[in-house]
């Protein structure tokens, strides 16, 4: 190893003092960039990181298309009386259940990047200070994407036909995928916050499966007892799960759709200042 | 320039960090004249990065005041961030990029359009010899590629302040020759570079003045001349035939010399600071010693003049070396 290192230190290059005297003299810094380039910029450094480790998208390929299989066949003949049938129902809201659930690798990713040193470059740029954390979402915006499509194709194949066509399924996407954006700041959050990945992964677990199975995902709330309806109807992944189901089913429930934003923007409102506030201190 | 900075690119007074019962800086006053290179030496522990890390806007001072020229640290934070650049201990790049995907990001984040982020970058690059590499993943770069790509990214847009934390721990002696020329090229261009290091002879060759912190607390600053006056230009090293002979070469070497005379944990070896202000040159000295040693029929195995080391340093200037700790803390 130590052989390797000097051997490839030696057929170095040497540095060159008058080009890069040149250089230092003609570079003077620009005008900082804008928020929007400077968080597009951070949105391409995700992008250029799934180009060099695909193994990554591994979580919005192989993990959704398992989701919608097993549930699809696990209790499509028990509660609808076949899996064809059940899939009309179930496939919106296993869409919102995965996508929600892969939110959480937004926290990891993050945390893992505060053990290295690029954090503090960073941190060190005169730039719009959010603009870092909204280019890690940005990434996960086009995450989130792929999973929604990987979904909606197998559904497809084994028999989801959506009523609303072409842009009642593209609107419930956009919706989840901008729902999805704003609750990923909770993970942000708790990346800045966590000291270590695995603690990360722990809380996300705890929050992401209560929320996610006490919703209207798998069955009707209404065999439930009043406690868990008080719950799983006010939550907002019933919410959002109705509102997507309503767009691809073709109807327009502007009610549901209100709601999801509306939770959407308490979350970017709540957990966007706080990401900062930990991200300015750390 | 509209304020008042008396030509300085760093004035702290007073600076204090806390983490829970740790003072890991203790009241640091610094005062960095403007184009210059300013070294911070010290061990490792001592609170050089701490320090760096709050002139550089990363961390928020507990006590005390820090200016940049002339921009509070903490109150101006932004306008700082826009004159400084920050190469860190560790590679503060991205790994997993490779290295032009790398510099034309800073590029981009620095404000440079599409285009010159681009041509910056490879100009960049083929500067620093690694143009061969610069479409490899970082990961895959060897120590002194890695503290090039870092140097080369603070670069990107010349700051007018450099920090560079430790930039040659953990180099070969090759690789850390290259990066002094690359610290004189930038400082010849008018930034000003402070540069932290655990080595007496990095900061004798970059700085012109010196602080030397420990404990979170600066123990002595001055340009070297003053700091090797008061601690000895160098040392010199002998290892005796025979160990019996250790404590009548010892007191040739004090009455010679009139210096610090150290017993080495080698039964066999002996130290003594020469070259201080008020017993003149070194090698002079050093062969006086020799004479004496050889008149008093002590026979010397080896025998080297060197730098005193950052322990030496310690020793002159605080009395305990750099593993000691003071008497007054609890050992852990």
């Amino acid at each position: 190893m130590s052989t390797a290192t000097s051997t490839e230190t030696q057929d170095l290059a040497p540095v060159s003092a008058e080009s890069l005297a040149a250089l230092l003299v003609g570079g003077r810094r620009p005008p900082r960039p804008s928020a929007l380039s400077a968080s597009l910029t951070f949105g391409r450094r995700a992008m250029l990181k799934i180009k060099h480790v695909p193994e990554q998208l591994f979580d919005v390929t192989a993990f959704p298309i398992m989701m919608v299989l097993m549930y699809t066949y696990l209790f499509g003949g028990a509660l609808a009386g076949s899996p064809k049938q059940y899939i009309q129902f179930l496939l919106p809201g296993i869409l919102v259940m995965s996508v929600v659930m892969i939110t959480m690798y937004t926290g990891v990713s993050v945390n893992t990047d505060i053990e290295k040193g690029v954090f503090d470059r960073f941190r060190t740029l005169p730039i719009w200070r959010p603009s870092t954390m909204v280019g890690y979402l940005l990434g996960d915006a086009l995450r989130y994407t792929i999973a929604s499509v990987v979904m909606l194709t197998v559904g497809l194949i084994i028999g989801y036909r959506p009523d609303g066509g072409v842009g009642g399924v593209l609107a419930g996407i956009a919706l989840l995928v901008a729902f999805s954006f704003a609750f990923s700041w909770i993970w942000t959050m708790f990346g800045l916050l966590l000291r270590t990945e695995k603690s990360v992964m722990g809380v996300s677990m705890m929050v992401i499966f209560p929320l996610t199975f006490l919703s209207n995902v798998f069955v009707d709330p209404s065999t439930m007892p009043g406690w868990l309806q008080a719950f799983v109807n006010n939550s907002p992944i019933t919410h959002l799960s109705s509102a997507v189901r309503g767009l691809m089913a073709g109807d327009w429930p502007a009610a549901e759709v209100g709601w999801s934003l509306g939770w959407a923007g308490l979350f970017v409102l709540v957990f966007g200042p706080v990401t900062m506030r930990l991200y300015n201190r750390k | 320039m509209s304020r008042h900075t008396n030509g300085l690119a760093i004035e702290t007074a007073g600076l204090v960090k806390t983490f829970g019962e740790t003072r890991a800086v203790d009241g640091v006053d610094l005062a960095v004249p403007a184009g210059t290179v300013y070294g911070v030496l010290g061990p490792n522990g001592a609170g050089k990065t701490t320090t760096v890390k709050m002139l550089a806007t990363l961390l928020r001072p507990d006590g005390g005041e820090a200016h940049v020229f002339g921009l509070d640290v903490v109150r101006e934070a932004d306008e700082v961030r826009a004159r400084v650049s920050l190469t860190g201990q560790y590679a503060s790049v991205d790994e997993d990029l490779t290295g032009t995907e790398n510099l034309v990001l800073l590029g981009r984040l620095l404000g440079h359009g599409k285009k010159a982020a681009r041509v910056r970058s490879g100009q960049l690059l083929e500067a620093f010899g690694l143009t061969d590499a610069a479409g490899r993943q970082v990961k895959h770069y060897s120590g002194g590629m890695r503290r090039r790509i870092d140097i080369a990214a603070s670069i990107l847009s010349t700051p007018d302040l450099l920090f560079l934390d430790e930039p040659t721990t953990g180099l070969d002696p090759r690789s850390r020759n290259q990066v002094w020329d690359i610290v004189r090229a930038v400082v010849a261009q008018g930034t000003t570079v402070l540069l932290t290091t655990q080595y007496l002879d990095e900061a004798d060759q970059l700085a012109s003045r010196i602080a030397v912190i420990d404990h979170g607390r600066v123990i002595a600053e001055g340009t070297k001349g003053e700091l090797k006056a008061s601690v000895g230009a160098g040392s010199v090293h002998l290892r005796l035939r025979n160990a019996e002979q250790r404590p009548e070469a010892a007191d040739v070497l004090r009455r010679t010399l009139d210096a610090q005379v150290q017993l080495e944990p080698d039964p066999v070896a002996v130290t003594a600071r020469v070259g201080t202000a008020t017993s003149g040159d070194a090698a002079e000295q050093a062969a006086r010693a020799l004479g004496e040693l050889a008149r008093a029929g002590i026979t010397v195995d080896n025998f080297s003049l060197g730098q005193p080391s950052l322990d030496e340093v310690f020793l002159a200037l605080t009395g305990h070396d750099t593993h000691t700790p003071k008497k007054d803390e609890v050992p852990a």
